[in-house]
């Protein structure tokens, strides 16, 4: 087969990957990156992040604030040291951003903006427009071109790690024009991969969000963390699930029901006031907000569509001309996808799944405790999210952390010499032939699409807004039998230029996966907290039994085995969980006492 | 849902067993609010699991979904099966770049020729992180801006037919975002950038058709950045018969 020799091998080439690939060229222009995506870098779904990346910017602003409202965001199930690191970085990366060239959105005077943002109690999302994920893409991609040193291998699947030695040693990858495989020997390997939102029916993700990265990860014996707890954003597009931004409330829209009422007003978000306060109302907290939307359908107060039911996103008091510059994909979407002119109509909207919170463990270093593994963004579980993630922080999460991630890499990278080139062959020939096998069975009858259709309704069924100990089981029960009928599947398409059929294939097995992890990680945890919400005899927070991270281990054929780890508390006790006027009420009391 | 049939006909190729690309036709039941994507999405895990295309975000935002439709460059997640009923879907590959497979062309050289226009801030005045962000101006940011906002979906490169004549001209979504960083405040650089732009395959190729812009699922507009450049280059040239090398700008 043939190899290539990096230094340096990073999977995944959004905003992680890449900001990790320039972190490695600047540590040492010496080192060989090879940076390996699946799609062209530009494709990834970084892309389609709207509202906004998080870093302190203003005054009367502060770390502590940051840290305060990402540690209770995620309901106190955060790594508090890793929080600490996180919020201290996020400016300095946006600030490094606009060095390249990021377009972000100014103020008269020329100074950058921001805007409010769900849960962060002031405002310190910047933005451009509403395309802040593109645009960040955009920009490290074509910086990144400026780096001789980062050699790109776009359009190369990863079909596996390989590890020797005991440690991550490099990737064998499958081009996808060609079919040909390639071992990329490495001396660090870096995942950027991105979540897994597809096992979900209806979601905001792209198509190539398929938790590749955490998959094999887990599969080579790293846990996954915290898998139980994906984030569904609470306005998406009724059916497809596309994205409507929290920006649009960050900029003054309602959330109505099919009364005209602001009903986030009945769920302790409230008082109801004609400009959003921060932290009440529509910028409460993500896991609140579609939390509040499920109960709102149980009392028939919702609107029924032909994607079932939805919710009034009301924008038209903002008017056309604000709309058109602080939100203008939103407005293309509304107006092209639902014939909806948001000036004139609100835009109906429902949840989806949007984020994985949870994913491979690693430290503040973003190491995985598999010596030369090392994950950033979504794909990884660094510890700041916690049981749900305040809209904003992953896209600096992807800069700060993907950078972390390139510089431990590359010094890793130096300290270690590779094992014999025969053996990382004979171990890549083996994944060739795994991943060939898919393809060359001829006798198989299940068919992906089928199997894949089957998993998102079931985690959507067991693993949704709020979940219920026998439907979990149930959804459990019905992935070990996917897991056995994968074996099973038949994959018409068998040549070898751009066989989309196999390589989606290969996908359905990493997601099946992954899914499990996210199941079994639900059913384990007896209590509700941040985005696991439970309905049968477990709805309170449980500090006492349950104040620790999830911790997944893959078990071949078998069940996930689940284990629990501690979490890192430096300086936030975990406390009542409260926004709107009683969250106002709440800090003064923890203020004065 | 679905409550009707469409006829969608679609260019196949598949180079190890095709000697030529021909359409093959499918019955697809859509509802109105389905893209020609959900289409072949549809074929894909429904009727026919070897037709190949690139698609992820749907939301006409990672441009990966560019290609002919009823012989337009569009992007297939935003174009609707019901504005389309009940004639037939046609769907072909990008014009003007050679087939990989089906619906997926061969993109190098539109990397490649994003590659050459330094693509990057090369900053007039460098700044280290500590002195913080430059200033910008909400009209400073205007001017280049909608340059930015270029997905590179190619769908101008199909619809330019200078390109198709001549593969070496630049062509216009580069070309608009190189104009993106000349017009950026912060860079210096568009001296250097203006070589490219004035030379053999630079904005001179272009003959104002002016179909880039109409296809331009962004609102780029690259046939006004490639103009832009015309005038700007033209005056460069004259200039250097007025004034002695090095004099600056």
């Amino acid at each position: 087969m043939e190899s290539f020799k990096a230094d340096v091998v990073i999977v995944g080439a959004g905003g992680a990957g890449l900001r990790a690939a320039i972190a490695v060229a600047e540590a040492d222009p010496g080192l060989a990156i090879a940076l390996v995506s699946k799609v062209y870098p530009m494709r990834s779904h970084t892309v389609a992040a709207e509202g906004g990346s998080a870093g302190v910017a203003q005054a009367h602003d502060s770390f502590e604030h940051h840290f305060n409202d990402t540690v209770s965001g995620g309901d106190w199930l955060c790594e508090q040291d890793v929080v600490e690191y996180f919020v201290a970085q996020c400016p300095q990366e946006m600030v490094q951003l606009e060095h390249w060239g990021c377009p972000w959105s100014r103020k008269p005077d020329g100074h950058v903006n921001v805007r409010a943002f769900g849960g962060m109690k002031i405002e310190r999302t910047w933005f451009a427009a509403d395309k802040t994920g593109f645009h960040m893409l955009h920009t490290l991609f074509q910086t990144s071109i400026k780096y001789p040193s980062i050699k790109r291998f776009d359009e190369h699947f990863c079909a596996d790690l390989i590890v020797e030695d005991g440690r991550a040693q490099g990737v064998v990858v499958i081009g996808i024009a060609s079919g040909e495989f390639m071992l990329i020997e490495a001396g660090a390997v870096v995942f950027a991969t991105g979540g897994a939102g597809r096992v979900f029916r209806e979601n905001t993700n792209g198509g190539i969000v398929t938790g590749d990265g955490m998959a094999l990860a887990y599969r080579h014996g790293v846990p996954l963390r915290d898998m139980e707890f994906v984030q569904y954003h609470p306005t998406c597009m009724p059916g497809t699930g596309l994205l409507f931004t929290e920006a649009c409330r960050g900029e003054g829209g309602f959330l109505l029901n099919k009364d005209g009422y602001r009903y986030l007003q009945d769920y302790g978000l409230g008082p109801a006031e004609p400009v959003p306060r921060n932290k009440a109302m529509e910028l409460g907290p993500r896991d609140r907000l579609s939390q509040a939307f499920w109960h709102e359908q149980q009392k028939g107060r919702t609107i029924e569509g032909p994607h079932g039911s939805v919710v009034h996103l009301d924008l038209r008091h903002l008017g056309e001309r604000k709309l058109r510059e602080r939100l203008p994909q939103i407005y293309e979407l509304a107006e092209e996808f639902l014939g909806v002119d948001p000036a004139k109509t609100p835009i109906p909207v429902r949840p989806a799944v949007h984020y994985t919170m949870g994913g491979i463990l690693v430290d503040g270093s973003c190491a995985a405790p598999l010596p030369g593994l090392y994950a950033a963004g979504e794909c990884s579980s660094v510890g700041i999210h916690g049981a749900n993630r305040l809209g904003s922080n992953s896209l600096a999460e992807l800069c700060v952390f993907g950078k972390v991630a390139g510089i431990e890499a590359a010094r890793f990278a130096r300290t270690v010499s590779p094992s014999a080139a025969a053996t990382l062959q004979k171990q890549a020939q083996a994944s060739e032939h795994r991943a060939r096998a898919i393809v060359a069975k001829s006798d198989g009858t299940e068919r992906i699409a089928h199997l894949r259709k089957e998993m998102a309704e079931t985690m959507e069924r067991g693993c949704g807004i709020y979940r219920l100990g026998d439907s979990m089981q149930a959804t459990c029960d019905k992935l070990d039998e996917l897991r056995q009928r994968y074996k099973n599947i038949g994959i018409e398409d068998k040549s070898s230029v751009w066989n989309s059929n196999w390589l989606m294939a290969i996908e359905l097995g990493f997601q099946l996966d992954v899914a499990q992890a996210m199941a079994y990680s639900a059913l384990n945890r007896k209590e509700s907290r941040g985005a696991h919400q439970r309905l049968d005899g477990f709805e309170q927070r449980d500090d006492e039994h349950y104040l620790k991270h999830t911790l997944a281990l893959f078990d071949g054929d078998g069940r996930p085995r689940i284990d629990y780890s501690p979490v890192r508390i430096t300086k936030s006790r975990p406390a009542v969980r409260a926004y709107g006027a009683a969250g106002e009420q709440a800090e003064k009391e923890a203020r004065h006492g | 849902m679905a409550d009707k049939t469409i006829t969608v006909e679609v260019l196949r190729y598949r180079p190890e067993q095709d000697p030529a690309p021909e359409f093959q036709r499918y019955q697809v039941p859509f509802s109105d609010d389905m893209s020609v994507l959900q289409a072949l999405l549809y074929i894909k895990d429904e009727l026919d699991e070897t037709l190949s295309f690139r698609w992820s975000c749907r939301m006409a935002i990672c441009g990966s979904c560019g290609m002919m439709i009823n012989g337009d460059p569009k992007l297939s997640c935003k174009t609707f099966l019901r504005d389309i009923h009940p004639a037939t879907v046609r769907v072909e590959a990008l014009n003007h770049f050679p087939i990989e497979r089906d619906l997926v062309v061969v993109m190098d050289d539109f990397i490649d020729k994003l590659e050459r226009i330094q693509p990057y801030i090369i900053p007039a005045e460098p700044r280290s992180l500590d002195q913080g962000a430059y200033l910008q101006t909400p009209a400073q940011l205007d001017k280049y801006e909608q340059f930015s906002s270029c997905i590179n979906c190619l769908l101008c490169y199909a619809a330019c037919p200078q390109y198709g004549l001549n593969p070496t001209f630049i062509g216009p979504g580069a070309l608009a975002l190189l104009h993106r960083y000349n017009a950026d405040s912060r860079d210096g650089a568009s001296a250097q950038r203006m070589e490219l732009v004035a030379a053999e395959e630079g904005v001179f190729n272009c003959t104002a058709v002016g179909y880039c812009s109409e296809v331009c699922p962004k609102h780029v507009d690259p046939a006004n950045a490639v103009n832009q450049n015309k005038t700007t280059a033209a005056a460069d040239y004259f200039a250097r018969f007025l004034k002695p090398k090095g004099s600056g700008k």
